[in-house]
């Protein structure tokens, strides 16, 4: 099945929720003016990126760090010639020059600031590739999106594509059923904790705001974050306060709410379909 | 004569005349008129005011199939058209990306309305770009609760699947 669009009608931080939630594995290439990203998943979990002319290779990610120097990388461009990453790691580390902590710190960064850089990307055409990975030669570290995608939208300022994103502040938040959705491995900050502290299907989110004296900015820039980690889900609060729902129901008569029909009538709708 | 009613809603072009057309008893009865903007210009005609099909049970039992107007500035339409419906089914044209923000706004509008049981018909299945149910289902933010169904409009036992899959929900929800 597609899973293919335009990043305009479907945004990055969508489509990282919609892997992390479904635990897709595979590849999501990006175009957007030229440039040509590419993004890989284990399982639900950022594993690989790559964008535009970076090669993405870990001589050039150990570089980056500070970990090599200009000269170290140009002796292994030179002389490495096909030896895969994952040698090359190795040789480092027996050489001294290098750790494995150094190796695993060096490619989460790279990896974080080319994601970092894609996910402000808002225009262009995305599709995923079920099971596509990356070179077999690449070494790659499982990192959790959900961290990726809160603390990216921490730095979110856009109030109008917030605004569309969460509409409705009346709506209330609760946890996922889901299994394996927790928080306990989340990097949270005081005014996200404070806001989770709030959660239950009976606090709307614009009670929690009020709660915490929260303007509707930021509490929709930090429960837009919860929501696309998929941390939170929302939920229609009782409808004694949905205005919507209320004003619906006083303009009409209560007979017409609910129409009173029998349980015969939709077992002989159901059979009539059947034999259809 | 007891007449019961469904609605069928969802985007502009999301498939609603198709699938009523597809178990209609009758001729669907709908009245379209040609698009007047570029944005809606994907197909020839629009409805305008719904699509409405038939299916007798029996002598003293008939379902309605009623079709919301596909685009928003015939809106004031739905509400009309909500009332006293037995349920209702969101149609959402897998392959348009673009559209689905529209479809989980008129769910919510459609809940709102009524407390009535729904199911999320994710149409056009056949098409090579239409994305898979379950990423629908979170794209969309729908309840695990809630059936989100593969449909295509066009063919009848699917349309026989979805309508049916209402039922069922609308029964539970009776036991409950």
């Amino acid at each position: 099945m597609a899973l293919k669009g335009e990043l305009e009608h479907f945004s990055t931080t969508q489509l990282f929720n919609l892997i992390n939630l479904a635990r897709k594995t595979g590849t999501l290439f990006i175009e957007q003016e030229g440039k040509q990203a590419q993004i890989s998943f284990r399982e639900g979990k950022l594993i690989y990126a790559q964008s535009g002319s970076q090669d993405g290779q870990l001589a050039s990610m150990l570089h980056r760090a500070g970990k090599l120097s200009d000269d170290q990388v140009r002796l292994i461009r030179e002389r490495a010639g096909t030896t895969s990453d994952k040698q090359l790691g190795l040789l480092l580390i027996n050489a001294g020059y290098v750790s494995q902590a150094d190796i695993i710190q060096s490619i989460q960064q790279y990896t974080l600031d080319v994601v970092y850089d894609i996910l402000a990307w808002s225009r262009g055409r995305f599709a995923f590739e079920d099971n596509r990975m990356p070179p077999p030669d690449r070494i790659t570290v499982p990192i959790d999106l959900e961290n990726v995608i809160i603390e990216y939208t921490r730095n979110m300022r856009e109030v109008e594509h917030l605004e569309k994103e969460l509409p409705n502040l009346d709506f209330a938040l609760k946890f996922p059923d889901r299994p394996g959705a927790s928080l306990r491995n989340i990097n949270l900050s005081v005014e996200e904790w404070r806001v989770v502290s709030f959660i239950n299907p009976k606090n709307s989110i614009r009670q929690i705001a009020k709660a915490n004296e929260m303007s509707e900015m930021e509490i929709r820039q930090i429960v837009y974050g919860l929501l696309q980690a998929g941390l939170v889900e929302l939920v229609r609060p009782p409808r004694k306060d949905d205005p919507q729902q209320s004003a619906a129901r006083r303009r009409r008569p209560t007979s017409q709410q609910t129409p009173q029909v029998k349980k015969t009538v939709v077992n002989k709708l159901i059979s009539r379909i059947k034999s259809l | 004569m007891q007449t019961v009613k469904m609605v069928i809603t969802g985007p502009f072009s999301s498939g609603k005349t198709e699938f009523i057309r597809s178990i209609s008893e009758i001729e669907v009865v709908s009245t379209e008129r040609e698009i007047s903007t570029p944005a809606e210009r994907v197909k020839d005609a629009t409805t305008v005011a719904m699509d409405f099909g038939r299916i007798t049970v029996d002598d003293d039992l008939v379902l309605y199939l009623f079709g919301t107007p596909g685009q928003r500035r015939f809106d004031f339409m739905w509400e009309i058209l909500a009332e006293g419906m037995l349920g209702f089914v969101v149609m959402v044209d897998s392959a348009k990306p673009e559209t689905f923000r529209e479809a989980k706004s008129i769910l919510e509008t459609f809940r709102a309305y009524a407390p009535t049981p729904y199911v999320v018909a994710a149409n056009k299945q056949d098409l090579p770009d239409a994305w898979a149910a379950e990423d629908l289902r979170i794209a969309l933010r729908v309840e695990d609760n809630v059936k989100l169904l593969p449909c295509i409009a066009t063919d009848k036992e699917s349309v026989k699947n979805v309508l049916l899959e209402l039922l069922y929900s609308i029964l539970e929800e009776m036991e409950t």
